[in-house]
């Protein structure tokens, strides 16, 4: 079965119903009875509300009830969590004000939700809700993450004092400084990393419903972790008991950490659900995606790379201001702290790391993990270091960043990771080779003749996917656990259904986890089937977000495969009359060892469920098995991106015109899924160097809150990829997968930046490097490049 | 969308009509300016007149020398038409160019040039051809047409029925897109003919599209790219957002001209 | 409310619709063909792409009441599971789809596009003929593959109808 199992590039088993319109997203769905929410939000970025008068709006045409924060508070509903303790360098736990799923007197960033108005049709709650009158007392804003946590600054919330969440860190200071204080030469750069909007193309949406014959409440969500979303909205936000609470997150249109987080909207529509007794449907246009889906990066910092003589690599530090947004989304204090600072020593052997990040409030909408979340944040810090510093001491930065790999594993970084394998230069060199490095000089004086810039920019990133193991994160202070649970249902007549705690929103399982199984069992992909996404079905799980399914949920199959292997083998020993141990299995056998005994998988399932050949005391019948497998480690994919691009002066517009990405990923399931995730995410990285940026004034107004002002990467922004992969197989998991969702975004923004600035001939660019934007720093060129 | 009535006449006197009927009623051409608006409750009409049943808005035919293209004639429509190719080409590459190719199936001439947006590109090339806008009532040169973002000299009950666009020795538009609409930033339009040459901005004038007498002036004497080398650009009339601020819009305008010129 | 005749997929359906009820609204609401998406509300998204009369168009930026006497053609009219269309065949197999939000929009974008630019669409055409439909998950690299292996299906096709 290898030609459908783990390495084959087989074609998607979900394909069939997307390109037949069969798809079922949550917008799709339609329940007796339904109802429509709309969300009264605030058009001021801080304001108090002095009162709210809906008599209006209830008065008007097919409106079945309008609710604010205080009929939440009546209902004793909780707030919204942050599920991430963060302690700050003094000790102290980290400062947060309270997330009410509808305000509590007062509003703290544009789209802030104020009021849900239900009705009948959706345009009778849009057209009520304009008729919901608010009185604010608007209130200046604390807008610039740099300035926010100066004296005088709007305050936020009461309980952080100056917009401060946190003042956390990590490393040896000391050490650090002792090896600045020696360097031969130090590299500093300030950074802004540019706040993105997720903008998956599937707007979130929800529906409540509530079955008051048995008191049981359905949500179908857009989410990536259903399990985790029912564990919260139980737990904390007090909506019903987990056993009560069914949670179902069918066809997502795609994620990209934006459908990680419990919202304010669903947790409404689940609990209004039950109060009006109609199912209710909420579905965000674009607009309300732009303000109210959390926000990612948005950082700013100032980095120092201290380097010897000989080139090399002394120590790093680094000092964030991370933008937090309004209120501390699900896991908004981790993405800036150990998703960010643990990944600082990049690809490079550096002696010491010092690493300081306050997170801070502003009046903005919620900041939390996005594509790559922190670890993009800290390539970009480390490969734009490293770029520079080759440049400022005359080295070639291929070279440069090669002069300083890790070579050695294990190796320890001195901020906690302990990378447990791969090959830095094998990526380089395939990268370089493929990249014609060694012609790049004759493709710029082409372009130099054309009256174009030309430049070249290297990105060597690692990152650190299936984050573990979950004792590991709780003492850095997660809230849950990070394993993943598996099921596998053998069927009588040998199909295998295999429950997930995964949950795939463009990721493929239903095709990866198949060829798993392939490979495991010995059964066509075809006859397996992949289960998520409901939490009536699979048990409990913890999602998919950090590329970390295939690492980890993919290793709970393969652990409980072995499981059902184990049973069948006992099964197959009973029927064939043999000792267990006499048993094998392989390709989908089971065979007695020195007998011509042989049986199949399938025979061997009906047997298990006929249970006419053994004894019940010795052996359960069925054929049905259970893992929930913690990892021992982090995986640490890496890899090197070169991105090639030509600015045309006049214009100040880049084009992207040549990448090479070669990733080492470990072992691959299916290369073809793999290499799409690294265009997409390439892709990804190009919007935020080139398009995209999300931009608030300074009252606060978000100013690009539309696809009209916000710069989306279409098929002409990019060109196409050429990709690769090496394989230094991942030690700590059953698979030897290391996870591969989040590379192209992780790398592309530093590729992309040393390639401008290496067109440029200087730093002076921030991302995103607009025509404009380019075009300006076109005009600081040092005279003779500009020549 | 706020709610509202629905006319879809089907002749310009029916059309007539219903405007008659309903002061205040907002004309339907393609609707891919006015219907995200509406979407977006930005506008609230409470009638609106499609003019889609129309067959007589539609169309583009070629006499005394100039090119008639009825006002409800997609964009695509211009873009493949023979004989807008073969008499103004560059009139058919700015039709191509417009939104993207399933706007460019819905939106017309006469809702582009009706609506005036500052990011349009059909107003640069009518201003710059010097067309005439013909409506229900009148004729109504390019000159006198244009009066300012979103705003034009038609009444409101007033129905653009085609735009005759006369033919120049050469034409062409260089556009330079906004990054996220896709609008112009920047567009220009030129056009040489026996009266002389004009020139015409869109996407970068506070006051929406205009023309650039110096370009004019420069072209005139010389028809050539060089000529309007270092031509200096007046940043204090563009419009600044958060894509383009004047000086830049400026300095693309000189880039847009000198292409537009070839 | 007004009535409103048009044929979506070969058939004729009749409708009384509220005047600001949108193709796409009409098309998910009353005939509950979902495939049809909306991904944005300023008309730049192009997940709700279908064809009117034969040409692409974005269905959230038409009213119902202006297709009236129309023929709809949306995903679910192009093809079967057991006869997929061969710009449908080409998505899947170059793995020109993830999530699956863009799709039925970029084959619908896709096919209309061929039938404008021909069967020998290179890829600089096929990136700026894709303007208005936005996919945030493949990168477009097996989207500009796909529609280039699904011209030649299409060009295929037609070859063997004659």
């Amino acid at each position: 079965m290898t030609d459908q199992g783990i390495g084959a590039s087989v074609k998607r088993k979900e394909d069939l119903r997307f390109i037949t319109g069969k798809g079922q997203y949550v917008d799709d769905i339609n329940r007796q009875g339904q109802s429509y929410a709309i969300f009264v939000r605030s058009p001021h970025a801080h304001a108090n509300i002095k009162g709210i008068d809906a008599k209006a709006a209830l008065a008007a045409p097919g409106v079945l009830a309008i609710f604010t924060g205080e009929d939440l508070a009546a209902d004793k509903i909780g707030g919204l969590i942050c599920g991430w303790m963060i302690h700050s360098k003094d000790g102290s736990p980290m400062k947060a004000g309270p997330h009410p799923a509808l305000a509590q007197g007062k509003v703290r960033y544009v789209g802030d939700h104020v009021a849900v108005v239900i009705a009948e049709t959706l345009d009778q709650a849009k057209d009520a809700a304009e008729k919901v009158a608010v009185d604010y007392d608007v209130l200046p804003a604390a807008v610039d993450p740099a300035k926010t946590q100066r004296s005088g600054q709007p305050q936020v919330h009461a309980e952080a004092p100056n917009n401060t969440v946190y003042q956390w860190h990590l490393g040896d200071k000391d050490a650090v400084d002792a090896a600045f204080a020696k360097a031969a030469h130090v590299t500093k750069l300030d950074i802004v990393n540019n706040r993105l909007v997720p903008n998956a193309m599937e707007p979130r949406a929800a529906i409540g419903e509530y079955d008051s014959g048995t008191d049981n409440l359905t949500l179908w969500t857009t989410s990536q972790n259903p399990h985790v979303a029912r564990l919260v909205l139980s737990a904390f936000v007090g909506i019903a008991p987990e056993h009560k609470l069914r949670v179902i997150a069918p066809d997502v249109g795609g994620g990209f950490g934006s459908k990680i987080f419990i919202y304010a909207e669903e947790t409404v529509c689940i609990w209004a659900a039950r109060k009006i007794n109609r199912p209710v449907k909420w579905t965000a246009d674009r607009s309300e995606a732009f303000y109210s889906d959390a926000h990612g990066r948005d950082h700013v910092t100032t980095a120092e790379l201290a380097v010897d003589k000989a080139g090399t690599i002394l120590a790093l530090r680094a000092n964030t201001k991370a933008n937090l947004g309004a209120y501390l989304s699900t896991f908004a204090s981790s993405v800036p702290t150990y998703l960010y600072a643990p990944l600082l020593s990049g690809q490079y052997n550096i002696p010491a790391i010092y690493c300081e990040v306050d997170g801070v409030y502003t009046n903005t909408t919620p900041v939390d993990a996005y594509r790559g979340a922190g670890r993009p944040e800290a390539t970009f810090v480390i490969e734009r270091l490293v770029e520079v510093a080759a440049r400022e001491t005359g080295r070639d930065p291929a070279e440069f960043r090669r002069q300083n790999f890790i070579t050695q594993f294990p190796h320890q970084t001195p901020v906690i990771m302990a990378y447990d394998t791969g090959d830095y230069a094998a990526c380089l060199d395939k990268a370089l080779a493929m990249a014609d490095y060694k012609t790049f000089g004759q493709r710029k004086a082409a372009s130099a003749a054309k009256g174009k810039l030309r430049g070249i920019g290297f990105s060597a990133y690692i990152e650190a996917c299936g984050i573990a193991p979950s004792r590991a994160v709780g003492s850095l202070g997660a809230g849950v656990g990070l394993w993943e649970s598996a099921e596998i249902r053998v069927n009588p007549v040998g199909t295998v259904e295999v429950l997930t705690g995964s949950h795939s929103h463009g990721q493929g399982h239903e095709t990866t986890m198949a060829q798993i199984i392939s490979s495991k069992l010995g059964v066509p992909i075809d006859s397996v089937s992949i289960v998520h996404g409901d939490t009536d079905k699979v048990q409990m799980g913890m999602g998919t977000y950090g590329s970390r399914s295939g690492a980890v949920g993919g290793s709970a199959i393969v652990k409980a495969a072995e499981k059902v292997i184990a049973k069948g083998k006992r099964v197959a020993a009973a029927c064939m009359e043999v000792e267990e141990d006499q048993v094998d299995f392989e390709a989908g056998e089971f065979s007695a060892r020195g007998t011509n005994k042989k049986m199949t998988f399938g025979e061997v399932a009906l047997q298990a469920y006929v249970a006419h050949k053994f004894d019940p005391e010795k052996i359960e019948p069925g054929l049905k098995e259970t893992s929930f497998y913690d990892p021992k480690n982090f995986t640490f994919p890496s890899g090197v991106h070169i991105a090639e691009v030509e600015i045309d002066m006049a214009t100040g517009v880049t084009k992207v015109d040549r990448w090479t990405a070669v990733d080492d990923f470990g072992v691959l399931i299916n290369p073809m899924i793999v290499e799409g995730q690294v265009h997409g995410g390439i892709a990804q990285g190009v919007g935020q160097a080139l398009l995209e940026g999300a931009r608030y004034d300074e009252t606060g107004q978000l100013v690009t809150a539309s696809f009209m002002d916000y710069g989306m990467p279409r098929a002409a922004d990019v060109p196409s990829f050429n990709v690769a992969m090496t394989n230094t197989p991942c030690p700590s998991n059953p698979l030897g997968v290391k996870g591969c969702g989040e590379a192209g975004a992780i790398a592309a923004p530093a590729a992309m930046v040393n390639a401008i600035t290496n067109a440029l001939g200087h730093e002076g660019i921030a991302m995103p490097a607009t025509p404009q934007a380019v075009w300006r720093a076109i005009q600081k060129m040092p005279r003779k490049a500009a020549e | 969308m706020y709610a509202f009535d629905y006319r879809r006449p089907h002749s310009l006197n029916e059309a007539d009509l219903a405007l008659k009927a309903h002061p205040g009623a907002k004309l339907l051409a393609g609707g891919q300016t006015l219907i995200p608006a509406m979407k977006l409750r930005l506008a609230e009409p409470g009638q609106v007149v499609d003019l889609g049943g129309i067959g007589d808005l539609k169309g583009i035919t070629q006499k005394d020398g100039a090119i008639r293209i009825g006002a409800m004639t997609t964009h695509a429509a211009v873009a493949e038409s023979t004989v807008v190719a073969a008499a103004l080409p560059g009139l058919a590459a700015l039709a191509a160019g417009i939104g993207d190719p399933h706007v460019r199936n819905r939106g017309t001439i006469g809702g582009s040039v009706a609506n005036n947006d500052p990011g349009a590109d059909y107003p640069a090339a009518v201003l710059a051809l010097g067309a005439t806008v013909h409506t229900s009532k009148r004729a109504i040169g390019a000159d006198q047409f244009f009066n300012g973002l979103f705003s034009t000299v038609l009444e409101e009950s007033e129905i653009i029925t085609h735009i005759d666009f006369p033919v120049a020795e050469r034409f062409a538009y260089a556009k330079f897109a906004n990054p996220a609409s896709r609008y112009a930033l920047v567009g220009v339009a030129v056009a040489k003919s026996k009266s002389g040459v004009r020139v015409a901005v869109t996407g970068a004038g506070a006051s929406g599209v205009y023309r650039l007498p110096q370009a004019e002036t420069a072209l005139a004497a010389s028809f050539s790219a060089k000529a309007v080398d270092g031509l200096k650009i007046d940043a204090s009339n563009l419009m600044s957002d958060i894509h383009a601020e004047a000086d830049y819009r400026a300095h693309l305008i000189g880039v847009m001209l000198r292409r537009a010129v070839g | 409310m007004s009535s409103v005749t048009l044929t979506v997929n070969g058939r004729t359906v009749t409708a009384d619709v509220d005047p600001r009820t949108l193709l796409v609204d009409f098309l998910r609401t009353n005939l509950r063909l979902t495939g049809t998406h909306v991904g944005c509300d300023t008309s730049q998204c192009g997940a709700c792409v279908v064809h009117v009369d034969g040409r692409a168009i974005k269905s959230c930026t038409t009213l119902a009441l202006s297709c009236a006497g129309s023929q709809v053609t949306t995903i679910e009219g192009i093809g079967t599971a057991a006869k997929l269309h061969p710009m449908q065949e080409a998505f899947r197999e170059h793995h020109a789809l993830q999530c699956g939000f863009c799709t039925p929009g970029m084959i619908m974008a896709g096919i209309d596009l061929v039938n404008r630019k021909g069967a020998k669409v290179d890829e600089h055409t096929i990136r700026e003929e894709l303007e208005g439909n936005i996919c945030r998950c493949t990168g477009y690299h097996n989207i500009v593959r796909a529609i280039e292996t699904g011209a030649a299906g299409m060009a295929a096709m037609k070859q063997a109808a004659e």
